[in-house]
Order: structure tokens, then C-alpha cells, then sequence
């Protein structure tokens, strides 16, 4: 691995020989080796032709059951006739633009966001986009005001309903996550106890029961007279879930903060709150940078979860498209896939993100 | 607080503010204060909830566990009917639970594995399809994969009727697959015992042969002998229990599949889907784990004359073991934790099981915490198992 030495490409090696010696080292450099390549290649031709065929030779997109029933590949058809059901589930039609805006509002502000660790000039913009942000999606999501015709949030769903109880879930989860993370860290017996306990058991727990116990048991715990919808049930279940991962990302931050940061906070007389702020949280933060990217990549695949508390975000919404006419039913995999290659496109480019980030960070700490 | 941070020193008698600012005092403050919130959160939920209980009329305590479930449970691996209790329910459901985690686990570690070494691999086009797999199967949620093989796995199999047999006496339907399963002999049981024998043999003559590569530096074939131990202890047994060869074969009768076990579409598609989903991530680990291995011990490796297959085995991956395994656990109790994701497709695991129970009782809490609780204390078990096993692992240091 580490040993192989690279031949300079000579004056004399032509492209096909080149080729020739490129093929021969990775492809055929022992006789397993071969017989891997061979084995792989007939895989690939074995399952590649019939799924390209599949998807796009035999396929069609006219959005009628009859064109689908025409042909032997993808009913893309199925996806076309129902994309704005599947997209923002059963939010009016005509008002279907104001889940489209918030949506490319709250991916400007994330992408800005993310943006601006690599371009500090953006950092001071970051907190004023998303206090801005966040009530914006929400006129624009409820409505009620600014001529806007008011729509209940049960009928909220498809992406933009993703998108948002994400979002919201890792904006409100990451104050509480750093709170139980320093509450984790504490010479206080009575306040790390509280936070480890609460840590551990819903890290203990699959999401799911969190959401059946915000579903189900949550209004129990109300008094009389008192409810609160579905919607905010699950984005709280979820808030809360999120946070006990995230105290331990933060807390492997603070953790790989040098003791004499510490001190040095401490010996300049600083408060313990001041020196977390100034001192402590900023270089902690910036160490966890790509683990919180990947706490946000789990959560936002995680937020499917709520179809089983009834709830239509996209996956959701693939469903209930599926449901809405017999004749579509048996189009599954079209459906799927297509809600499967959303979220392929989200977390993958979050992921490269996250990987390109944590080498850029490192690149800062070699000198 | 400014007022009193401009006198640090001085002698002057000390006043409230002082002690407010006496980081001792504070920190018993702010501690009574957490406490207190905690309790009185505590307590108005407590107090909210029995106060909604008793209006809906809704008894405490679980004594509704003695009554009868009088609900069917379409797989159990112990002797239920709609007639035994909720415990007896709530158990099918915990060993389903067992039973696809456990599966799960076996599988995504030995494919996980693969998936990561090949991720490595000096083949080009290896590399890259350990890349796209890994690459696609865990940036797709994994409940929208449950129900993709769920969607698809009664399609792919025909009816009943026409039943593919791809070996004699295995069938697969659109109902499962089912396998011919032996008719049950104490033979069986001998055999379990002498499996359980053939396990400590093995443990002692491993102590054994590490005991004399230590001393001697002779090494002594562990695995093969293992091997023959193993099966050998058990055909005995087989042999002396009369060797039974009844079996139960699934057969077509009227429109349904009879005897035989079968393996059902909704274990199917949890047991893939978990599987598929969590092997990406042990690919990751393991992956992680070999390159964490100094590339020196390759090195030190090929100038021994070792093979390559020899040196990731006896070398590289009991070094990346150390790297790999705090992760791994991980892995493993989030594959334990989405079984629970098997209520999606209808698969009775515990979580289905309880919403059963909690939908006819209405003992909503008390069902909600029995798997609350059956999960943390899985979650502990595994735990503590992985931390004993990376103490074993770990590098002794002399």
C-alpha cells in the first residue's frame, strides 16, 4: 500500500501504454487480484444494463397509468403526476408557493451557514440570518397574517416539513446539547448527575420510543384543557433526542480543549461563564465542526420517523401518493426512489461537505 | 456582580454579596436550584398525569400484564395464542427483537467487514464498488429502505401456489421462505449439550496453545482443531442419540404452505434492511480501523516474508480491532435500537407488541416504559460486553 512506487511517466510512455500499466497495477497486479477484477466486472454487467434499462431505455414520464402500463421499465410517470403532493403533502395547492419559499429560505440559511466557516466575512451575518430566518418560514408556513390565508400545520408535509423539523430540532438542540455537555463536565455532583442520567437514557432509547412517549404519553402530562398538536409533539421529541447526541459530540470537544486554556481563563480572572464564552466553547466548537455535520446528516434521515407517528413528511408523502389512486400502488420502487435519491443528495452532499471540512480544519492545525 | 468583583481584597466583614460570590456557596446554590427544578418538573407531570388518569378512568400499576392479550402474533419463537397473557405477549415480542438484532448484528459485521477491507483494496474497480455501496446504502434513511424491501420482497416471490423451489424443499412465497426444520428428538438436545462441551474444550486448549507459543514459540493450529472438535463432539452426539433424520417439510396444502419454518417477509425485510443499512457503517469503522494501523507493522510484515492475507489477518486487524471496536459497539446498539423501526412494517418486536398492548389496555405509560426500560437495559448489556471484550482486546502496556 505504502510501498508501491510510482513510475515517472517517462518522455517515451505514450497515453495507451500508460493505460496499459495503469490497468496492469490496479487491476491485474496478482492472480487474486484478477480474479476479483473479473468477478467485479461480470457483477457490474450483470446488474448495471438491466437497471439502466430499467430507468431510462424502458421508462416513461408522461404522467398517465395508461402510458405507465405501456411500457416495461420506471413508471416515472407516477412520480411526475404526483410530484407536488409528494413534494409538499396535502398543503393547499394554490398556497403551495409559500412551503417552496420557506424551504429555499431555510436552505440559503443553512448554506450560508455552513458556508461561512470557510468565509469568516459571512460569520456576522450567521446569527442575524436565522433570527430573521426562522420567524419568516414560519409566516410563511402558518399564514394568518400579511394577507396570507392561515393553514393549520397538520396539513404541513413533504420536504419542506423535513427540512423544517430538522432544522428546528438541531437550532434548539444544540443550546440544550452544550448545556448538558458542560453540565457533564461539572465539579458539581448533583448537576453532572442530572446530565449524565439524562444523556445515557435517551441515548439508551431508539428515537422512536421517544416519539411514541411524546405522541402518546405527552399529553397525559398536560394539564386539563391543555394541548399541544402533533407538529410541536414530535419536533420536541425530537429536539430532545438530538440534544443528548449532541452533548457527547460537544463534549469530545471539550475535552480535546488543552487544560491550560483552562487555566488561562482562570488566571485572568474570568468568570466561569465568560471564559467558557471566550475562551473555552469557540476553540471546542471548532474541533466538533464535522461530528455536529454528521449529527445533522442522522437526525435529518431520522426525521422519516414521524410517518410512524402519522406525520407526512417526504417519505410520508411518497406514501400517501402511493395510496392516493389503487392504480398507482404497485409503483413503489418509483416512488421510493425518488424520495430515496432526495435524500441521497441532501446527506451525500452534506457528508462530502462534513469529510472536506475536517480536512480543511486540519489543514489550519499543521504548520 | 460588578460591585463586589472591585473588591477582591481587603479586610472588611463579609456580606451576602460575598458569600453569593464564593464559588463554593454558588455552586451548592446553583446545585439546590437544578435539583429543585428537576423535582418540581417531576412533580407536575406526576401530578398532571394521575389527575388525567383518574378522569379517563384509566387504572394504574401493571397488573394488566396477567389478563388475557386475546390478539394473535403472526411469529413467536415460544408457544403463544391469543389466549395467553400480555407478559407472555410482551415476551414474543422482546424475543423477535433478540432474535432480528442478534441476526443483524452476525450479518452487517461479517458483510460491514468486507465492505471495509475491500474499500481498500489495491483493485480499482473493487474499491470503487465497496464505495458506491457503502456510499448509497447509508445516505438513504433507513425506515424508507425497511420499506423498500418490504415493498418488494412479497412482490419478487410468487403465490403459494406456484411456489419457487431453488432447493428441494425450501419454498418461497410471497408469504416468506420456508425451510424444512428437523422433528424434534432428544437427539437434538444431546447435541446442544455437546456443543455447549465442544465450547469449553475449546476454551482450555486455547489457553493451552497460547500457553505453549509463549513458552516454545511453537504454534498450534487453534482454528482447524476448533473446527474438528466442534463437529466432531456433535456428530457423536447426533450418532449416539440415533441419529434422527425426520423432517418437517413445508408442504403446499389447499391454498396455504404447512410444516416447515418459514421465514417471513416482514423478518426479511427488518432483518436486510437493518443489515444493509449498518454494514456501511461497520465498512466505515473497519476501514478507519486498518488505516489507523502505522503502515510500519505492513512494512514490518512483508520483510518477515509474510503473505498479504496472512499479515491483515494475524497483523493489521487485531491492531485495528483496538481502534475499531468503541465504534463498533456503537454500531451494534444503533442496529439493536432500529429494530424497534420493525413496527413500520408490521414485524411483531417489541415495540409492536407494546403498541398492541397499550392500544387495548390503554396503559399507555406503563407499556411506554417496559420497552423504555427493556432497551436501556439491552443497550447496558451490550455495553458492558463490548467494554469487558475492548479491556481483553486492549494493548497491555509493560
Amino acid at each position: 500500500m505504502a510501498t508501491s512506487t510510482q513510475l515517472p511517466p517517462g518522455p517515451s510512455g505514450t497515453v495507451s501504454r500508460r493505460a496499459i500499466t495503469w490497468v496492469h497495477k490496479n487491476l491485474f497486479n496478482s492472480w487474486f487480484n484478477s480474479i476479483l477484477t473479473l468477478l467485479a466486472v461480470a457483477f457490474v454487467a450483470w446488474i448495471v444494463p438491466p437497471i439502466f434499462e430499467w430507468a431510462f431505455v424502458n421508462a416513461t414520464l408522461t404522467p398517465t397509468i395508461e402510458a405507465c402500463r405501456a411500457v416495461s421499465g420506471a413508471c416515472w410517470g407516477f412520480v411526475n403526476a404526483n410530484l407536488r403532493l409528494i413534494l409538499f403533502g396535502v398543503y393547499p395547492y394554490s398556497e403551495q408557493w409559500r412551503p417552496l419559499l420557506a424551504m429555499i429560505i431555510l436552505l440559503g440559511v443553512i448554506v450560508a451557514s455552513l458556508a461561512s466557516v470557510k468565509y469568516p466575512r459571512l460569520q456576522k451575518f450567521v446569527l442575524p440570518m436565522w433570527v430573521l430566518g426562522i420567524p419568516a418560514i414560519a409566516i410563511l408556513m402558518w399564514g394568518g397574517m400579511l394577507g396570507l390565508t392561515y393553514v393549520q400545520n397538520s396539513s404541513w408535509g413533504g420536504l419542506p416539513l423535513t427540512l423544517i423539523l430538522s432544522t428546528i430540532g438541531i437550532v434548539f438542540a444544540f443550546p440544550l446539547g452544550l448545556l448538558l455537555a458542560l453540565g457533564r463536565q461539572s465539579d458539581m455532583p448533583a448537576i453532572k448527575t442530572i446530565s449524565v442520567v439524562y444523556i445515557e437514557v435517551i441515548r439508551g432509547v431508539p428515537l422512536i420510543t421517544v416519539l411514541f412517549m411524546a405522541s402518546v404519553m405527552f399529553p397525559l402530562f398536560l394539564p386539563e384543557g391543555v394541548s399541544i398538536d402533533k407538529l410541536l409533539r414530535a419536533q420536541i421529541g425530537i429536539i430532545l433526542f438530538t440534544a443528548a447526541y449532541l452533548a457527547e459530540v460537544f463534549r469530545g470537544g471539550l475535552q480535546a480543549v488543552p487544560r491550560g486554556q483552562f487555566e488561562a481563563g482562570d488566571s485572568l480572572g474570568l468568570s466561569y461563564w465568560q471564559s467558557m464564552r471566550l475562551i473555552i466553547l469557540p476553540q471546542a466548537l471548532r474541533l466538533v465542526i464535522p461530528p455536529t455535520v454528521n449529527s445533522f446528516i442522522s437526525m435529518f434521515k431520522d426525521t422519516t420517523l414521524v410517518v410512524i407517528i402519522g406525520l407526512f413528511d417526504l417519505l410520508g408523502a411518497v406514501k400517501l401518493a402511493l395510496r392516493s389512486d389503487p392504480a398507482w400502488t404497485k409503483y413503489y420502487v418509483e416512488g421510493y426512489a425518488f424520495a430515496a435519491a432526495i435524500f441521497f443528495l441532501i446527506c451525500y452532499s452534506m457528508a462530502r461537505y462534513s469529510a472536506y471540512l475536517e480536512k480543511e480544519l486540519r489543514k489550519g492545525e499543521r504548520r | 456582580m460588578s460591585k463586589t468583583q472591585q473588591a477582591p481584597g481587603g479586610v472588611r466583614s463579609k456580606g451576602l454579596a460575598d458569600y453569593l460570590n464564593d464559588e463554593n456557596v454558588r455552586a451548592v446554590i446553583y446545585q439546590i436550584v437544578a435539583i429543585g427544578l428537576v423535582i418540581l418538573a417531576g412533580w407536575y407531570l406526576v401530578s398532571n398525569t394521575l389527575d388525567n388518569l383518574e378522569r379517563q378512568n384509566i387504572s394504574t400499576g401493571f397488573g394488566f400484564l396477567d389478563l388475557e392479550a386475546s390478539f394473535g402474533i403472526s411469529e413467536s419463537m415460544i408457544d403463544y395464542t391469543p389466549k395467553s397473557n400480555y407478559a407472555t405477549a410482551l415476551i414474543v415480542g422482546l424475543l423477535n427483537t433478540v432474535k432480528v438484532a442478534f441476526l443483524g448484528i452476525v450479518l452487517c459485521t461479517i458483510i460491514g467487514t468486507i465492505f471495509g477491507i475491500a474499500r481498500l483494496s489495491s483493485n480499482w474497480i473493487v474499491r470503487k464498488l465497496a464505495t458506491v455501496y457503502v456510499e448509497t446504502f447509508r445516505n438513504i434513511p433507513v425506515l424508507l429502505q425497511l420499506f423498500f424491501w418490504y415493498a418488494i420482497i412479497p412482490g419478487a416471490f410468487p403465490a403459494a401456489r406456484n411456489a419457487l423451489q431453488p432447493i428441494p424443499d425450501v419454498l418461497m412465497t410471497n408469504r416468506g421462505i420456508y425451510v424444512p426444520v428437523p422433528v424434534a428428538d432428544n437427539a437434538y438436545e444431546f447435541m446442544g449439550i455437546a456443543a455447549i462441551l465442544a465450547f469449553v474444550i475449546i476454551y482450555f486448549m486455547k489457553k493451552w496453545a497460547d500457553k505453549r507459543l509463549d513458552a516454545t514459540g511453537q504454534p498450534f493450529p487453534v482454528f482447524w482443531a476448533s473446527i474438528g472438535i466442534f463437529v466432531g463432539l456433535v456428530l457423536v452426539a447426533y450418532l449416539a442419540g440415533g441419529a434422527p433424520t425426520a423432517m418437517d417439510i413445508p408442504k403446499l396444502k389447499g391454498f396455504n404452505i404447512q410444516g416447515g419454518y418459514n421465514i417471513s417477509p416482514e423478518f426479511l425485510a427488518v432483518l436486510i434492511g437493518l443489515t444493509v443499512y449498518t454494514s456501511t457503517y461497520v465498512a466505515e469503522v473497519v476501514r478507519s480501523g486498518i488505516q489507523a494501523v502505522p503502515s510500519g507493522q505492513w512494512e514490518a510484515a512483508d520483510s518477515l516474508g509474510l503473505k498479504r492475507s496472512v499479515s491483515l489477518r494475524k497483523i493489521i486487524l487485531p491492531q485495528s480491532m483496538r481502534v475499531a471496536i468503541p465504534p463498533l459497539t456503537n454500531q451494534y446498539l444503533n442496529l439493536t435500537k432500529n429494530s424497534s423501526l420493525a413496527v413500520a412494517v408490521g414485524y411483531p418486536d417489541l415495540v409492536s407488541v407494546s403498541n398492541t398492548t397499550m392500544n387495548q389496555t390503554g396503559q399507555a405509560i406503563e407499556a411506554i416504559s417496559i420497552y423504555m426500560a427493556v432497551y436501556l437495559g439491552l443497550s447496558l448489556i451490550t455495553s458492558l460486553f463490548m467494554n469487558w471484550f475492548n479491556k481483553k482486546m486492549a494493548l497491555v502496556e509493560r
